[in-house]
């Protein structure tokens, strides 16, 4: 599956003029608010039209400016996740989640719905009323109704901007869960490192309406790319890796990255064997260049500077190669000069456990 | 009590006003919908003209539009003759005529209410049904309509009270002939005309008193079963 985007918008003082393709997989749109990211999903999902360019789904031409082609909103396909749940409120949850189910081609429908309701463990609220759920629930419904109508592509925009960061944190896993289970390519926009570092595949970086970069979700936010400082604060390293046992006692978890590295986080919810990404905020890398002793830092991780970019605002984001791992840190320009960093030099990372998720 | 038992011709009157004002909210019903559709959502030429000759029943004195419907309507009138010659429909001195009378005089007050709980839905329910696959139409049925359903019986009771006591523009169209265009109104207008009369004219205000009743709290008890419904959020 490939979705290809070229599209040229203007919007009062704001000219969207993006181009990008997504495989399968989770695809991210990142930026900052205000970079075009909506007007660009609601393009590609039919909710409104380019002044110019084209929109194909698999060689299917979905928008074409040129030819005069727009095919509407509801005979794309596209399940769409809003900000807010936007669930039908004189409908019970069962009857918003088949809604979708009506309108889906009879060869299409989505045989598993049962799999889905479970996967998202709405099942108890069936019969609830949409004003009686909490907003992680509403969510979770208006997750499922978009997926139940079979949907080609998922486009989730912002889908857990609206809720606070408890709710969040009860949503992630089944997003993850999602994108590791249902095999539709998933278009996911958002503003937040964290969410798109757990989720995506590959990010689309926007800023003022343009695309900045596309990219592995690990090298688009390990930094330099980042516009605002607030951004860059949240930068960090993406990494997978195996679980490959539990101790128990600590409730700690050896996970082994794919360059052989061996890591210790938080055991809550990992089971061995399992395949997890790990986020390592590049603010939380702290650099030595002799092991060090008697330190509580549990991660101490042998690696060679990789390169060294100054922001020119007395920072630094370091990426060191740790068994071909990069992982990424930012510190002062300062101790960039008063360790002699430069590409080559090896040293030691140091990661505290309580920064890993 | 005597007095209270209804003759056959205040029987006959009341029967008819109820069918005059049923027949004139049911059939400007779709009509009421379209019109409030467009006055709410459409971006037209003309626009405020529409909702300038929709409102005029309102400020124009009733015996006015009256007497434009038998410009209009009567048996020689542009429309009256085309629907007489084509369709063999006469609505002048007709009950029809009366249930036209009332649908137009009840007509702004219906589009108005349901205009209302149109500009009131949330169009990023619409958009999101759109998403999932109904077509424009289906977005109506399925979202537009359960949504405005309060305000379309608002609407529906308003125009019906309004049929129920209009007067002026039903006796200047059809006249006030007993058995085919004398509502409930006329006959007590008739009544009050004759000597001795007052004691029917009492009757009837009595039943015109109780229907409203009826109608009244009817709305009340459906427009809560569906507020209950619709308006939690």
């Amino acid at each position: 599956m490939s979705l290809v985007v070229e599209v040229r918008q203007r919007l009062g003082g704001f000219t969207l003029d993006a181009a990008f393709t997504a495989e399968s997989g989770v695809t991210a749109l990142f930026g900052r608010s205000g970079s075009g990211k909506t007007s660009l999903v609601r393009i590609v999902a039919g909710l409104a039209r380019p002044d110019e360019g084209h929109v194909r789904l698999q060689g299917e031409r979905l928008v074409d400016t040129k030819a005069g082609l727009f095919v509407p909103a509801h005979r794309r396909r596209f399940g769409y996740v809003f900000q807010e749940a936007r669930l039908f409120p004189h409908l019970s949850v069962k009857q918003n989640l088949d809604y979708g189910r009506w309108f889906a081609p009879k060869g299409a429908r989505a045989e598993q719905s049962g799999r889905i309701i479970d996967l998202l463990g709405i099942g108890g609220l069936l019969a609830r009323a949409p004003a009686n759920l909490s907003g992680g629930e509403k969510q979770r419904v208006a997750i499922g109704r978009a997926l139940l109508s079979a949907p080609r592509l998922l486009l989730m925009d912002e889908p857990l901007a609206a809720l606070d960061e408890e709710r969040k944190g009860e949503i992630l896993p089944y997003l993850e869960r999602l994108r590791d289970e249902v095999g539709i390519p998933i278009l996911y926009v958002s503003h937040s490192v964290a969410e798109v570092a757990r989720i995506a595949d590959r990010v689309v970086l926007m800023n003022a309406g343009r695309v900045e970069t596309i990219g592995a979700a690990s090298q688009v936010l390990a930094g330099p790319g980042l516009h605002s400082a607030a951004e860059r604060r949240e930068a960090g390293s993406v990494l997978s890796g195996r679980v490959e046992a539990r101790g128990e006692a600590h409730g700690l978890a050896h996970v082994r990255l794919a360059g052989g590295a061996l890591l210790l986080v938080p055991a809550s919810g990992l089971s061995v064997g399992e395949s997890v990404r790990l986020r390592i905020p590049a603010r939380d890398v702290m650099l030595a260049l002799t092991r060090p002793e008697g330190i509580s830092a549990l991660n101490v991780i042998e690696g060679i500077v990789d390169k060294v970019e100054r922001d020119g605002e007395g920072m630094a984001s370091v990426g060191i190669s740790c068994h071909g791992d990069l992982v990424h840190a930012r510190i002062t320009a300062f101790s960039v000069e008063r360790l002699g960093l430069r590409p080559g030099l090896p040293l030691h990372v140091i990661v505290k456990t309580v920064a890993l998720e | 009590m005597d007095w209270l038992a209804l003759s056959d011709e205040e029987w006959t009157a009341i029967r008819l006003s109820l069918r005059v004002s049923s027949v004139a909210t049911i059939a400007s019903l779709p009509a009421g919908i379209a019109v409030a559709l467009a006055l709410a959502r459409g971006r037209f030429w003309g626009k405020s003209i529409l909702n300038g000759v929709v409102h005029l029943p309102l400020v124009l004195p009733p015996v006015v539009t009256g007497f434009i419907l038998l410009l209009l309507f009567g048996r020689r009138g542009p429309v009256g003759a085309f629907l007489a010659d084509w369709f063999g429909i006469v609505l002048s001195f007709r009950w029809t005529g009366a249930a036209l009378a009332c649908a137009v005089m009840g007509f702004p007050l219906m589009v108005r209410s349901i205009r209302l709980s149109i500009e009131a839905v949330d169009r990023k329910l619409e958009e999101a049904a759109g998403t999932l696959g109904a077509s424009p139409l289906w977005v109506f049925a399925t979202v537009t309509l359960p949504l405005i359903l309060p305000g379309v019986i608002a609407g529906m009771i308003l125009s019906f009270a309004k049929a129920m006591g209009e007067f002026g523009a039903t006796i200047t169209f059809v006249s006030n002939i007993p058995g085919e265009t004398q509502t409930l109104s006329a006959a007590i207008y008739t009544f009050t005309q004759v000597p001795g009369g007052d004691l029917g004219a009492l009757r009837l205000t009595l039943v015109a008193i109780v229907i409203s009743m009826v109608a009244l709290l009817a709305s009340e008890i459906v427009a809560q079963r569906i507020g209950r419904k619709v308006h939690f959020e």
